[in-house]
């Protein structure tokens, strides 16, 4: 039976991949962000997970504005790394795990969740700039990654509660899988920032360390939070912390906390990171 | 726009709603295409002329051509696709976000610097907090 054994949040700014790309992660204004990834690397590499369902958004990258699927997961064999305007980020195309993805697909329709299922697409930023965080710049990703694609671009995204419905569907869905498989489920996305307009730059350090505390303490407040909250506390892009409780939703009720890093700036954003291991089943 | 006043009450904000996608549609369509090397070569060597392309209105495409951000914005644009137009320019994301504030590029990197913008007076214009 494949098993949801961790999960892991960060945020996925184009900037840090950027950074990285260029070989400038030693920096003086990059180093301490990559620093707070450093413990996660090694254990990331002593647990050596089958398959990551990765929880992101598309940044305008594979869906434009003629389809805006609400869920959709990838079932692709391969996805290519999206030219996102300066060309592709030159790192390793992302290798599907499309039996787990179609099964997974099958379950969470009928589970209720109407999910629109991709066959092919590109991934952006919002993808590989967390695999880079935690693997660096290998040759191959060291793992197989069914994406899941949620729009936070235009409004509105789906609620906090049903994310983290749909991480408890997902669970359900990975549990009744036949295949022997050690999984992870990732959310990306946040931590509060504003990319556009005259208020462009909020940072709430306030909101992202109670949401911060909350993933592991406090979850059910976590889900109650409305969508004016977040563009008003911590901007209108922060609303991406709606992907962080699928996350959690897939890691059951308990979690213990292993890793815990926030860091500002990067770029526009405050950058924040949890590794969750799964401790219990979920009611 | 009923139904979402309350983004109304938030400053120097523009939440990005269903009804605006179909008012920026063909610009954003637009911004997708420089996903392309050719396309993003034919806008750079004729800006006006590769807009014209496009079923873009006089506002929009004068946004774009003076890279005025928060007009796009107010004529529909999404900051996602239009990233792809300072990509394009080899422009960062915080020289273009630095574009849209009352501060220069430097100023606002220094503003970010510093734990950026404060929530402070900028919650709320109803409630002034």
């Amino acid at each position: 039976m494949a098993r949801i054994t961790a999960g892991v949040t960060t945020s996925h700014v184009p900037a840090i991949g950027a950074a990285l790309d260029l070989g400038k992660q030693d920096s003086e204004y990059w180093a301490p962000l990559f620093a707070g990834y450093e413990w996660s690397k090694e254990w990331i590499a002593s647990e050596a997970p089958d398959v990551i369902v990765l929880v992101y958004n598309d940044h305008a990258s594979a869906f434009s504005l003629e389809i805006i699927p609400t869920f959709a997961i990838g079932c692709a064999d391969e996805f290519a790394i999206a030219d996102e305007g300066f060309g592709p980020r030159p790192v390793p195309k992302v290798i599907g795990h499309p039996d787990l993805a179609c099964h997974l697909a099958q379950s969470l329709i009928l589970d209720e969740f109407d999910m629109t299922v991709i066959n092919e697409m590109a991934v952006d930023h919002g993808l590989t700039v967390p695999l880079s965080l935690l693997f660096g710049q290998p040759r191959e990703w060291p793992v197989k990654v069914v994406p899941i694609a949620v729009n936070v671009i235009q409004y509105p995204p789906p609620t906090g509660e049903r994310c983290f419905k749909l991480g408890q569907a997902i669970r359900r869905g990975v549990e009744s899988f036949d295949e022997d498989l050690n999984v992870q489920v990732w959310g990306t996305g946040g931590m509060s920032h504003q990319l556009q307009g005259p208020r462009a730059g909020l940072i709430n350090q306030e909101f992202d360390n109670a949401f911060l505390d909350n993933m592991t303490e406090n979850s059910d407040d976590l889900r109650k939070i409305p969508h004016i909250d977040y563009v008003r506390e911590a901007g209108s892009e922060a609303i991406e912390l709606v992907m962080w409780l699928i996350m959690r939703g897939a890691l059951g009720d308990a979690v213990e906390l292993l890793h815990r890093f926030y860091h500002v700036p990067a770029s526009n954003t405050a950058v924040g990171h949890l590794v969750l291991k799964s401790i219990a089943a979920q009611r | 726009m009923k139904e979402n006043s309350e983004f109304d009450d938030i400053p120097g904000t523009t939440v990005f709603t269903a009804q605006r996608s179909h008012q920026g549609f063909h610009l954003n369509q637009f911004c997708m295409s420089l996903m392309k090397p050719d396309n993003r070569a034919r806008f750079k060597s004729d800006e006006s002329r590769y807009l014209d392309e496009w079923q873009l209105s006089d506002a929009q495409k004068q946004a774009v051509i003076k890279r005025d951000y928060n007009a796009m914005i107010a004529e529909g644009g999404n900051i996602y696709f239009l990233a792809k137009i300072f990509s394009s320019d080899g422009v960062s994301f915080l020289t273009a976000a630095a574009s849209m504030t009352d501060m220069t590029a430097d100023e606002y990197a220094e503003m970010m610097l510093h734990g950026g913008r404060s929530p402070q007076g900028v919650r709320s214009i109803r409630e002034g907090r």
